[in-house]
């Protein structure tokens, strides 16, 4: 789960990371009003999962409350790279001397936890990151062991922060190692890290990812998932317990597994057509899993054929098939059904659907065709 | 021959007493796996379908001289029953476990490598592993498996490992071991480990290797196949029409910015001189294709 700034604001005060107060808006008439309450010069900033929202225009100083609702009638709404505004956070604007880059990830490839550390951080860090990778400094940590305050003391020096800053920074990375380990994050990253034009060192934006996993041993997160952005079908789906995710094309995919789910995708798009969605039934592929599967594709207008392979190892394919039939009888399908089963009761599954095939209702015995004949009967429902 | 386990594999299950566990490991045995005891703190003493339960795994070990422990909890609990397994001394360790934590992961990864690198530990979220007619741990189907070789499968995946291991099956072609090393960040068994031992496996002749987007564990493998494997590789790797940034399913599956594309790990592989299929299919079928020639 991604946070906005605000979130990852506070989620990083739980652990003691000095972070910049403010308050959120989401209307014109409250940044106005928190704006004068803030103080001027504030800094609105635009509350969105995805980088580069100053250079689009997300992020605007202003001096007074004229200048603020001018700032938030034109952040409000705009859109950043596909995301809309919704939220406005704003805080007191922050005199800055110099911006760092900072974060705390796992590198899959080590197994261990990295360190990036940057002197020249900003808006242009991924230009930074292909020009001179050099000027960022990768630093391994042993999960087991953790950070100590000297390898953090040698990263700054090594990094070229300032040295003034240098203390105050191996504090911020101390506590953000203890947010991003106590926190369960997948990702904690700070950029800039600023030191302002009085010698402090401030946190002034935070990008943090949780790891959902992990949420049964955070209650604290539950207003975290509250502001979770999925379109509608996605949230039924979440609302389901299915694994979901939606595309735009007009194959509906439902498979058992992760791996079988991607595997249709991609024979999809091999025989011309495009998915809508990726759904994976996960292990039990009972009927009601497969009314919800249907429910959440029947909800798609997108959807113009859909596609069901299942490959019965334990789960068994006559069961599986007793399962599609019960949920036809409580989901009615806008657009025809394509099913291909395979492995174990494969052939009573074939037995149980037979008698029920017609133009709604397909069946193949090999991914490929099953994919071509969905691919088709999406066309055709085109046309 | 067969990597990993064999038909002399002792094992407990940690967790008999469970549902999930009761039910993976009464067929594990059914198909001839020797599941020698289970473990469930608070439950010694009793027994599951005839099979001793202990409260740990150190007395199941000493009681039954058991090398491989099935890891079959809830994700908060499998860090712990994990690293109970590997202090007794247990030296292969199936964990089916999904959704645990990272930082856990991370943390028993490492934590093995370092204390106890006698103990292998394979998954977590995997299906597990079979060497078909000898032992079976986890959740594959017996019943599609071949025994007699000459195929060695590796797999980040499920469902599509029972796809391939289906589709050779039927071919009358039989496989030496099949090893899911499941969908995670960090699993305990890589693709390196298993072709490496697959490598050294006298009955294994070719490798069926199946990949998905995220991490860097493919590129590796491919790496390391043109420098140490002789023997033919056939690759699919699933995701190539993922967006980025979804996690697909599995907590690993995941494309970083253009980091872990399938292209990538799919052009590493061709390099390396795998045979890399556009779909599990044509997996199969190059594989059929390729064992048809060694015979």
């Amino acid at each position: 789960m991604d946070l906005y700034e605000y979130q990852g604001k506070e989620f990083f005060s739980r652990y003691g990371v000095p972070t910049t107060q403010g308050r959120l808006a989401a209307t014109v008439e409250e940044a106005k009003f928190y704006a004068k309450e803030v103080g001027f010069p504030c800094v609105l900033k635009a509350q969105v999962h995805v980088g580069g929202r100053g250079k689009a225009g997300g992020i605007k100083i202003v001096n007074d409350q004229i200048e603020a609702s001018n700032a938030a009638d034109a952040i409000l709404g705009m859109t950043i790279k596909g995301h809309v505004v919704d939220r406005i956070w704003i805080e007191q604007a922050t005199q800055i001397a110099k911006e760092y880059y900072c974060s705390f990830t796992l590198d899959r490839a080590e197994r261990k936890y990295l360190l990036m550390l940057s002197a020249s951080g900003g808006i242009d860090i991924e230009e930074v990151a292909l020009t001179n990778p050099k000027a960022i400094i990768r630093r391994h940590i042993d999960p087991i062991h953790g950070v100590s305050e000297q390898i953090l003391a040698q990263a700054v020096v090594d990094a070229g922060i300032d040295e003034k800053a240098q203390s105050q920074v191996v504090e911020s990375l101390t506590k953000l190692y203890k947010a991003f380990v106590d926190g369960d994050a997948d990702l904690v990253e700070v950029n800039p890290l600023v030191l302002d034009t009085a010698g402090k060192v401030k946190v002034l934006d935070a990008k943090v990812t949780l790891d959902d996993n992990a949420a049964f041993r955070h209650p604290e997160w539950e207003s975290y998932f509250l502001t979770v952005e999925l379109d509608h079908r996605e949230k039924i789906a979440k609302e389901l317990g299915l694994t979901y995710i939606g595309l735009t094309g007009s194959v509906g995919i439902i498979a058992n597994g992760a791996g079988l789910a991607m595997a249709t995708l991609d024979v999809v798009n091999q025989v011309g057509g495009e998915a809508a969605n990726f759904l994976d039934l996960g292990g039990s592929a009972s009927a009601d899993t497969m009314v919800a599967a249907l429910e959440v594709i029947n909800d798609d207008d997108n959807v113009r054929s859909i596609l069901v392979n299942i490959f019965g190892g334990i789960v068994r394919c006559d069961l599986v098939a007793q399962g599609i039939c019960d949920a036809l009888q409580r989901v009615k399908l806008k657009a025809p059904l394509v099913i291909r089963l395979d492995g174990t009761n494969a052939d009573r599954a074939y037995e149980i659907l037979r008698p029920l095939t017609s133009d709604a209702l397909m069946i193949e015995t090999t991914m490929l065709l099953a994919a071509s004949r969905a691919v088709a009967a999406a066309n055709e429902q085109r046309n | 021959m067969a990597i990993f386990v064999d038909e002399n594999t002792k094992v407990i299950v940690q967790g008999l007493t469970g549902g999930q566990g009761r039910f993976h490991g009464l067929r594990n045995r059914e198909y001839g796996t020797k599941i020698v005891a289970g473990v469930t703190p608070g439950k010694g003493g009793t027994d599951v379908d005839g099979i001793p339960v202990f409260d740990t795994v150190e007395e199941a070990v000493a009681l039954t001289g058991a090398t491989a422990s099935f890891v079959s909890v809830p994700p908060r609990f499998a860090p712990n029953a994990i690293i109970e397994a590997a202090k007794a001394g247990i030296s292969f360790v199936v964990c089916i476990t999904e959704f645990i934590p990272t930082k856990d992961e991370a943390y028993f990864f490492n934590l093995l490598r370092d204390e106890y690198p006698g103990t292998r530990l394979l998954g977590p979220n995997c299906p597990g592993i079979i060497s078909p007619g000898r032992c079976n741990i986890g959740i594959t189907s017996g019943a599609i498996a071949l025994a007699g070789g000459p195929v060695g499968i590796v797999s980040r995946s499920g469902t599509l490992t029972y796809q391939a291991i289906h589709e050779l099956s039927q071919q009358g072609i039989g496989q030496t071991t099949c090893v899911g090393i499941g969908g995670d960040p960090v699993p305990g068994t890589t693709f390196i480990d298993c072709l490496a031992a697959f490598e050294a496996d006298v009955e294994t002749k070719a490798v069926l290797m199946i990949g998905e987007i995220g991490g860097s564990d493919e590129e590796k493998a491919a790496e390391y196949i043109s420098e140490h494997v002789s023997k033919p590789v056939v690759a699919y790797i699933a995701g190539q029409t993922a967006p980025p940034g979804k996690k697909m399913g599995h907590a690993g599956a995941i494309i970083s910015g253009s980091a872990g594309t399938a292209k990538a790990k799919m052009d590493a592989l061709a390099a390396a001189g795998v045979y890399v299929a556009a779909n599990p299919t044509a997996a199969g079928e190059i594989m059929v294709d390729i064992v048809k020639k060694l015979r």
